[in-house]
């Protein structure tokens, strides 16, 4: 539009007898915005009533460049500025929209921060009492899913079997790569460990028994407990999560379809279907790497070492095990789904919660671990 | 008067597996006007209007913008043609994790490079042009209501002062007054800024308001490209029951009093 080679907009105030005037020219654009934002600031006090203004040089102008004048002028210097028939119809009324917008809603609003001690204080305060409450609606998520469950459960109409054979899928055979490589390797470190320490004692031997006791007991369970909270709960969190966030919770809830029945029940029996199997495959893989490492390090034959792990681990070591996983596998879900559950609105809720699934999933796994190794010695089992 | 092209799209070819979105479609987009994209549901308005963007690379046939075909163009280049487009989604496509001041503010400070105070004082006088009270600038997209999402989405396409603009039906779930203020808008942005507009819309209104020239999507290409009054003048049974139906010679009437 300007003829002239652009120049960055400006504005210069000139006083004389007649009283003072303002100039506008150049460019007016956003690429200027913050000198001219500047410049207006500078100006802003020296702005009297009776002003002339000549604004006859401006350049391009946008609606950046007319916001900072119709901020510089004011309300009611714009809208007269608006009339001036010098300026061509476009530019009027580009100046009355921005000063309209102007007028209609920017009647500032500023909100003070409070920071420092008080502040602190609050935030443990806060803290404190969202744990609380994350417990109580852990514990009246574990009640809603139950009477979900018993509600179902009579009636094998409702049982979505698809879904669960899908999630059955998911979270059980396409873990089972993984979990085995990872459950093997444990179990190699597991045995040199063993042949290693018990050396000195000329009881290396004895890295058999210590691979069985581990793995049965303890590693098997929690090794798949944890995969699984990294891999499963937080898949469950973000599948819901995103649901809810798009609003699919509340058209399930509005077509009187129950969300728990649909959603919950089949990813919570899933998971306790495909846990304790998992168990027992990480079981199996655990050992086979001690075996492994016994045979090449120990020179223990694969014969040597099935027969001193009959001789000496009972079946009750794997019982006590495997025990744990149908509890581990319903607390993973039921905190996985919970948690997509709690999601707002958007993607940042949907991976706050994600990773608040795993963290809290792997703390109740072990945790819950810990009472029943309490409980086990209790019991002498 | 010649007119300069800015959009020129020649034997477009769209296909998602064996379905034929678009077929051979040309279609020119000329500097400073307000064309409006019609067609039923489902005839590929969006489609189209996501492959000028370069978001869907097209099977066969070329579109160039400001002359260039932005998926043959290096990412740097292309990132300062795309600085040139303001787009509002169907959906609207706020960043769910900002707030809708944050969203407008955003490309403020990534393409023009203002500090975050000043982008976020400008942030508010677009919102406010779009017709959104400066408040709601501090909430989150999943607060807002349905009209609302459109705004903040119309501001956050303004941000920076774009060349061509792309709205995808703008005006569906507003109210007829802000409808209306948004034409106005429109046409005002326009005139003052030389502004491109390509607008996707099913409002009979804002058609007769604001478009100079009207392409009509059906059998997968542009069967006219017009100034409104000639398509609706199309022989064709689509086009007919679209603006010679009940709504349609409602708008007419409102656009040409007197006539009917
Ligand atoms: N990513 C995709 N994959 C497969 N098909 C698609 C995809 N995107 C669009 N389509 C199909 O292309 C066709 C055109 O879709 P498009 O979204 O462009 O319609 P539209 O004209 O914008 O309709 P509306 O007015 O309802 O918004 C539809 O049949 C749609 O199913
Ligand atoms: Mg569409």
């Amino acid at each position: 539009m300007a003829t002239a080679p652009p120049l960055p907009g400006s504005a210069t105030l000139t006083r004389d007898t007649g009283g003072s005037r303002l100039t506008i020219s150049g460019d007016w654009t956003l690429a200027h915005y913050s000198d001219l934002q500047r410049r207006a600031n500078e100006l802003a006090g020296s702005i009297d009533t009776g002003i002339a203004i000549d604004i006859h040089q401006l350049g391009a102008l946008d609606t950046s460049g007319a916001f900072v004048i119709a901020e510089l002028l004011g309300s009611s210097r714009t809208q007269a500025l608006a009339q001036d028939d010098a300026l061509p119809p476009a530019r009027r009324a580009l100046l009355k929209t921005v000063g309209d917008a102007i007028d209609t809603y920017c009647t500032g609003v500023k909100q003070p921060r409070e920071a420092g001690f008080v502040a602190t204080l609050e935030r443990i305060g806060k803290a404190m009492q969202g744990f609380w409450k994350q417990t109580a609606k852990l514990l009246a998520f574990i009640g809603i899913t139950l009477q979900g469950f018993l509600a179902t459960v009579w009636r094998p109409r409702r049982w979505r079997v698809t879904s669960l054979v899908s999630h059955i899928e998911q979270t059980g055979l396409d873990a089972v790569p993984i979990l085995a490589l990872l459950s093997f390797m444990v179990g190699c470190v597991v045995a040199f460990l063993g042949a290693t320490a018990l050396a000195s004692y000329g009881a290396s031997l004895f890295t058999v028994d210590l691979i069985g006791f581990a793995f049965l007991r303890e590693f098997g369970v929690l090794l798949t407990a944890i995969l699984l909270a990294g891999r499963t709960a937080s898949a469950f969190t973000a599948q819901i999560g995103s649901m809810k966030a798009r609003e699919e919770i509340d058209a399930i809830r509005t077509l009187g379809l129950d969300p728990v029945e649909l959603l919950v029940l089949p990813r919570v029996l899933a998971l306790v279907v495909a846990l304790p199997l998992l168990t027992f495959l990480a079981m199996i893989a655990g050992i086979v790497g001690g075996g492994v490492v016994c045979m090449a390090v120990l020179k223990i034959s694969p014969s040597m070492f099935l027969s001193m792990f009959q001789a000496d681990i009972s079946l009750t070591q794997f019982l006590v095990g495997i025990a744990k996983a149908p509890v581990f596998a319903f607390m993973i879900a039921v905190i996985g789904c919970m948690e997509g559950f709690k999601v707002s609105g958007s993607a940042q809720s949907v991976g706050e919660h994600t990773t608040s699934a795993v963290v809290q999933s792997i703390f109740v796994v072990i945790l819950l671990d810990a009472l029943a190794a309490l409980f086990y010695m209790e019991m002498d089992w | 008067m010649t007119r300069e092209t800015v959009i020129e799209v020649r034997g477009l070819v769209n296909r998602f597996g064996s379905q034929t979105v678009h077929e051979n479609l040309d279609l020119d987009v000329y500097r400073g006007e307000i064309i409006g994209i019609v067609g039923g549901s489902g005839t590929g308005k969006s489609v189209l209007l996501r492959t000028i963007i370069g978001l869907v690379r097209p099977v066969a046939g070329e579109v160039r913008v400001f002359g260039e075909d932005l998926l043959a163009l290096s990412d740097e280049r292309r990132s300062q043609v795309e600085r040139r487009f303001g787009v509002l989604f169907q959906s609207g496509a706020l960043f769910s994790s900002l707030t809708v001041a944050e969203n407008v503010a955003l490309p403020l400070v990534e393409h023009a490079g203002l500090p975050r105070v000043d982008a976020q004082r400008l942030a508010g006088v677009k919102l406010a042009l779009a017709g959104l009270p400066v408040d709601a600038g501090r909430k989150y997209p999943a607060q807002l209501s349905g009209g609302m999402i459109k705004r903040a989405a119309l501001a956050r396409a303004l941000a920076l002062d774009p060349e061509i603009l792309f709205l995808d039906e703008p005006t569906a779930g507003l109210d007829p007054i802000s409808a209306a203020a948004f034409d106005s808008l429109i046409v005002t942005l326009r005139n003052a800024l030389g502004l491109t507009v390509f607008l996707v819309t099913h409002d009979l209104d804002t058609l007769y308001s604001t478009c100079d020239r009207v392409a009509v999507l059906s059998q997968r290409r542009v069967l006219a490209a017009a100034p409104i009054d000639e398509v609706a003048r199309t022989d064709d049974a689509w086009v007919q029951a679209y603006f010679n139906g009940p709504r349609g010679r409602a708008a007419a009437r409102v656009a040409h009093p007197g006539k009917d």
